[in-house]
């Protein structure tokens, strides 16, 4: 027992050295070393295992929050977008409704269908559930807010994204339903098949930082937006399209749900639960969208870097300066992120639900091919800009102006649609 | 799914450009109606004037009767089609009891499909349609209007006038809206049905021929 618990400690310690320096091991041994408690005494392995509960629990419950805020917006964002008011009676604009809605959802009744393989079909959403929460761990909130900064970051988040799948399946084939198996099979043909092109984009700035460390990555880009892995060179922008597309698919969103197709399977996977499982499910698809965005950020956006700030610098701060500075890059961390969430829930509005075998050659066909050859690209690109960094600065300048050219364009065809129907922009009507 | 296994590589490039092209127009369409304001309005209790001010005044909402002036004739009770108003009568000897009363007025707006055609006959205007249309009720059995309160206090019918041709009235609408009130009372927690007069089933209701 002893032996376990110092091996377990012993392991622990390993991680604090190894890790970021600001990781929350590291501070939990901080602050038993200023006890004068070694780090391999078994009341450190205790205070250890405590503060990672502790972690767990804030990542789930933020995790949660964060769905079920999802949740809201997405449904007056919707309603917006259809010409509806959506959701405005509890609270300001309805904000509450959300918790209205898993209140109702907790008190339901949870049933089990006649046939359904009882233990399976009651495991199937923690599978989900785990598989999501386990994907907080490794993701950058901010400079120093990360449960564990691990040194396999971004493929630790693929194969645990991927864990959704099994619940998906388990769902579906113990639910005794066709419409369950039906779905459930189609989203494990789906997140398995876009899997492929969401490695290789994911690659591509794995490549430019030279690190796998989701931090690490953050920490090789810079505030500006030409600093940022997007705007490298054009396969990393092809590649950022790439990732945005797969993650939408790996997360069952629009125009990818065809697991949860409503005209043709009532609700897929999760047809035949009720209650709060059926809430996990829904907690998992928003939650998704925060996890997809949020890499999405991190690898190709800048993450929380601050326009201005050397990430060295910012090490270097202290005391309230740094207090401050860590709550403004966890608020742009969080705005960047809102918006990428924003564009998945446009998207849901926008397009139409893609036909199997459409879904699959725009897999194979299209996406596959260009993320390997834009892996390939950028290796090579990684050599030319060696030789002649001028070159770097001219794509990172050019690709930049390119796409602030893009959002203008956008925008002006944007307000041109709402001007030529005769209407005017009215953001605040009717709330 | 006429489409051709084998692509050329310019016709690849113009599904990736085409594909493009539709996101640009579709997705800007979308937004544009995010910023505009929507076409569907809000629940009428968030309107500026009570809703129920803004009906036309002949709008068929809830029945009301002024008990007040209800002759007791019953001939509502026999223009309703489909049953749903209850009259129950009690004869007095006309000297220490009135001569005829009323032991019970009920009326299942649950039922009641607002055709109007009770009101026309009443000879005082007893019975008229409110503008009031909202009420939630906890309980079906809430849903009946009870006029007289209790059937141990029957209401006397009223005796018009000579020669009268406008005959007083109680404001329309108040007397529905203190009733609409108590449909907020909780269901029994075992439905049941008045034990003092028991309500007639379907195979009972009937009229008796005049």
């Amino acid at each position: 027992m002893s032996a376990a618990a110092t091996a377990i400690s012993l392991s622990l310690s390993t991680i604090a050295k190894t890790s970021n320096p600001r990781s929350p091991e590291q501070l939990v041994d901080g602050l038993l070393r200023a006890r004068g408690i070694e780090a391999s005494s078994p009341l450190s392995t205790l205070a250890m295992v405590a503060a990672l509960l502790a972690i767990a629990f804030i990542v789930v419950n933020c995790a949660a929050i964060a769905a079920g805020i999802f949740s809201w917006l997405e449904r007056r964002i919707a309603a917006r977008m259809q010409s509806r008011v959506g959701p405005n009676r509890v609270g300001p604009a309805g904000f509450f409704q959300w918790i209205a809605d898993a209140v109702k959802l907790l008190l339901k009744e949870d049933l089990i269908p006649e046939g359904a393989n009882v233990h399976l079909f009651r495991a199937a959403p923690y599978f989900m559930m785990v598989g999501f929460a386990c994907t907080f761990v490794a993701l950058p909130f901010s400079h120093a807010l990360i449960a564990a900064d691990l040194g396999v970051g971004v493929f630790y988040l693929l194969a645990v994204t991927a864990f959704v799948v099994v619940g998906v399946l388990a769902s579906g084939w113990s639910s005794n339903s066709k419409w369950s198996l039906f779905g459930s099979i189609r989203s494990a043909a789906q997140i398995v098949s876009y899997e492929i092109p969401a490695g290789m984009a994911l690659l591509v700035p794995v490549l430019l930082a030279g690190t796998l460390s989701t931090q690490g990555i953050i920490r090789a880009q810079g505030g500006w937006p030409w600093q940022w892995f997007v705007f490298h060179d054009p396969a990393a922008l092809a590649a950022f399209f790439i990732y945005f597309i797969s993650a939408l698919a790996e997360g069952n969103r629009a125009p990818f749900d065809l697991p949860e197709a409503e005209s043709e399977l009532v609700a897929g996977y999760n047809t035949e639960y009720s209650g709060m499982r059926f809430s996990y499910f829904f907690l998992v698809e928003w939650g998704n969208m925060w996890v997809m965005s949020a890499l999405a950020t991190s690898v190709f956006l800048g993450g929380w870097q601050l326009p201005g700030l050397d990430a060295a610098r910012f090490d270097a701060l202290t005391g309230g300066a740094a207090i401050g500075l860590e709550i403004v890059s966890l608020a742009l961390f969080a705005l960047k992120t809102m918006s990428l969430v924003f564009v998945i829930m446009w998207l849901r509005w926008t397009l139409p639900r893609l036909r199997v075998d459409q879904l699959m050659s725009l897999c194979w066909k299209y996406l596959v091919p260009v993320s390997f050859a834009g892996a390939l690209f950028v290796a090579g690109w990684m050599l030319v800009v060696r030789a002649a960094p001028v070159l770097d600065l001219l794509m990172r300048g050019a690709l930049t102006a390119l796409g602030a050219l893009v959002v203008t364009l956008f925008v002006r065809r944007t307000l041109s649609n709402v001007r030529d129907v005769g209407d005017r922009l009215d953001v605040r009507g009717n709330w | 799914m006429s489409e051709p296994t084998q692509k050329s590589l310019g016709g690849w490039a113009r599904d990736v450009s085409e594909s493009a092209r539709s996101l640009w127009e579709g997705m800007s369409v979308t937004l544009s109606y995010m910023f505009k304001k929507p076409i569907t309005t809000q629940y009428p209790d968030r309107m500026p004037l009570p809703v129920v001010h803004t009906l036309p005044t002949r709008y068929r909402g809830f029945l009301e009767v002024d008990m007040d002036t209800c002759t007791a004739c019953q001939a509502c009770e026999r223009a309703c089609p489909i049953d749903v108003i209850n009259i129950d009568l009690i004869r007095g000897d006309g000297v220490t009891t009135p001569k005829t009363a009323m032991e019970r007025f009920d009326i299942d707006i649950g039922k009641c499909m607002f055709c109007g055609l009770c009101v026309e006959p009443c000879p005082t205007g007893s019975i008229q349609h409110t503008r009031e249309f909202e009420g939630a009720a906890m309980a079906f059995d809430n849903l009946t209007l009870r006029f007289v309160p209790d059937p141990a206090k029957p209401y006397p019918a009223y005796k018009p006038p000579k020669g009268a041709d406008a005959y007083p009235r109680k404001p329309l609408g108040e007397i529905v809206r203190k009733l609409i009130r108590e449909w907020d009372a909780p269901a029994p927690a075992f439905p049941q049905r008045d034990g003092q007069t028991p309500r007639p089933g379907p195979a009972e209701v009937s009229h008796v021929p005049r």
